[in-house]
């Protein structure tokens, strides 16, 4: 586990003086994943530095497992560091060195004996699903294999912290995939917590169990990623929600947003609501799948003829959030910009 | 040296190797000397350098400039105005100022001076992450040093030490006129002084041959420890990466 207490980071003094983290707290259990959002600017990089304790923090803490290594001196920290792993972005390997020495070195730095290194090297590599590329080059490996080896290497102390410091950007769809399902595969089978910044509000949706919004070094919304999608006033939740074209409402009709508020709306929310208000409801686009076992869903809908009033109360007893389209469109346009 | 008692104006050309080998293994020896001294020193410096700047290991920009000063200045002189000008210290050193010992003390500060530079630059060229990741992955500065920054620039110092080397082959010629030996000797006083237009030749056409040699020697290195500059791998697992 590993917790942040009003962690701060000030570079500069006086006229110069920039908070670039401002008091962050959170924490992420052993087993979580814990996603931390922004735009460039916002001190996403800084945090992975203070985390990984490449950088001291101007106050606050940074506790592993209770323990509070913000205060080492730099030999202690040195060791500190290997309880946190680090997973960078693809371009982290030595690039003249072969994808099992690649793994070796944090075994190398703490001087573990040739043959112990070459079996865990070979169990990493396994682990990660590359033992068959164990004399590669970075430069013969895939940018999606390239990040495995450095997940391999951010185990092979066996860290009960990973940090992935945009892991995934600049990789294709693909690799993102499969990088997300080792990860999560790792927590499930390590206990990891692990900490994951990025840029990428779609990657967030597939890997992470919390997510938080950091913005000009402060967190200004965080929780669970299910609670997020459910709440119609959350402006994460709008934004983890991807944006897809949907079909055009007749001209008689007006566009509405439903968004799914509760775990209990009905399968047939759709011919319900036009039951209700006796009227024509026709279906414009939807999305509705399962988050962590939960399901989650938003509608844009057509509906001819129907009280506002009216609407919005029947779409709430069904559990749904329902308001005008144009608006939805504007707040997700809003926030998008203001997340990545 | 025997060769000045030689009579005639012009080397017969019979004699001419008896007369250039000797020099060039004196060359050879001097360039070799000078380039041991060199890499052992230029390369702690260089790293030194490149990690007192700022965003280095120990950024500490006083001793930065101070150093990337003396550095500077060994650069700016011309050799044979550095050459000249250290002579008392050349004596002092090695208690002559004629011959291979002699020649030996102004190239290793001129070739130190170029090697710290080219050493700084190459380090200059490995992405910083790498230096990150070494960190975090708990790495002392000595383990930082070896392995994220020497290691990772191996082939573009290399490169930089063939330039290193050709240069000192062009410094011992000029040592050569004050009388150090080598090969530039051999051209300054028999081509040059003696208007002897075939030993001239000759010091002309072995210089170029041993710079080629040079060259090509240290290109073949350079490739040999770039991973992606060799041979790709085998097929099947190149058809394998590109699956997955």
């Amino acid at each position: 586990m590993i917790s942040l207490e009003q962690l701060t980071k000030v570079y500069g003094h006086g006229e110069q003086r920039t908070v670039v983290l401002d008091r962050l707290d959170f924490s992420v259990d052993a087993g979580e994943i814990f996603a931390v959002v922004g735009p460039s600017g916002a001190g996403k990089s800084t945090l992975a530095q203070c985390v990984n304790l490449l950088e001291r923090p101007t106050s606050g803490s940074v506790l592993v497992n209770g323990e509070n290594l913000s205060r080492l001196t730099e030999k202690q920290l040195r060791v500190a560091r290997r309880r946190i792993g680090t997973i960078f972005q693809s371009d982290g390997l030595y690039s003249r060195r072969t994808a099992a020495q690649n793994v070796a070195l944090p075994l190398e730095y703490l001087g573990v004996t040739a043959a112990e290194t070459r079996a865990r090297t070979a169990e990493l590599l396994d682990r990660v699903g590359l033992a068959t590329k164990a004399g590669h080059y970075p430069h013969q490996l895939s940018g999606g294999q390239r990040q495995r080896v450095g997940i391999a290497r951010a185990l092979a102390l066996r860290p009960s912290v990973l940090l992935s410091d945009e892991a995934t950007s600049g990789l294709d769809p693909d690799s993102t995939r499969s990088i997300v399902a080792l990860l999560k595969e790792l927590r499930d089978d390590l206990g990891l917590s692990i900490l994951f910044i990025t840029h990428e509000m779609d990657t967030v949706l597939q890997v992470a169990d919390s997510v938080a919004r950091l913005d000009h070094g402060r967190i200004v919304e965080s929780g669970r990623i299910v609670e997020l999608l459910r709440d119609p006033a959350s402006g994460l939740g709008r934004a983890l929600r991807p944006a897809r074209s949907h079909e055009r409402a007749a001209a008689d009709a007006t566009e509405w947003f439903v968004s799914y508020t509760s775990a209990t709306v009905p399968a047939d929310w759709l011919t319900r609501l036009a039951d209700r208000l006796g009227v024509t409801v026709s279906l414009l686009g939807a999305s509705i799948e399962t988050v962590d076992g939960a399901t989650v869903g938003h509608a844009s809908i057509g509906v001819v003829g129907a009280d506002h009033e009216h609407l919005i109360a029947a779409a709430r007893s069904l559990g749904l959030d329902a308001r005008p389209a144009q608006a939805e469109q504007a707040a997700q346009a809003e926030i998008l910009e203001r997340v990545a | 040296m025997s060769i000045l008692t030689i009579p005639s104006k012009n080397v017969p050309i019979d004699q001419i190797p008896a007369l250039v080998f000797p020099a060039l293994l004196d060359t050879l020896l001097m360039v070799g000397i000078v380039m041991v001294i060199v890499v052992l020193v230029g390369i702690p410096l260089g790293a030194l350098v490149h990690n007192l700047a700022p965003g280095g290991l120990f950024e500490n920009p006083a001793l930065h400039s101070t150093i990337s000063w003396i550095v500077s200045i060994g650069r700016s002189l011309p050799f044979l105005i550095l050459m000249a000008s250290i002579v008392p210290f050349t004596r002092f050193i090695t208690g002559t100022n004629i011959g291979i010992a002699a020649a030996v003390v102004p190239m290793s500060i001129a070739g130190i001076a170029f090697f710290t530079r080219i050493v700084e630059n190459s380090l200059r060229g490995v992405p910083p992450t790498l230096v990150r990741v070494a960190k975090a992955s708990g790495a002392s500065p000595l383990q930082i040093i070896r392995t994220a920054q020497l290691s990772e620039a191996l082939p573009s110092i290399i490169g930089g030490l063939t330039i290193n080397t050709i240069a000192m082959i062009e410094y011992s010629a000029i040592a050569g006129t004050i009388g150090a030996g080598g090969i530039g000797y051999v051209a300054v006083t028999y081509g040059y002084q003696r208007f002897d237009n075939t030993v001239m030749l000759a010091t002309i056409v072995i210089l170029v041959a041993t710079v080629a040699s040079v060259q090509l020697l240290g290109d073949r290195l350079v490739r040999l420890t770039t991973p992606h500059a060799q041979t790709r791998a085998p097929r099947a697992s190149r058809r394998e990466a590109s699956l997955v």
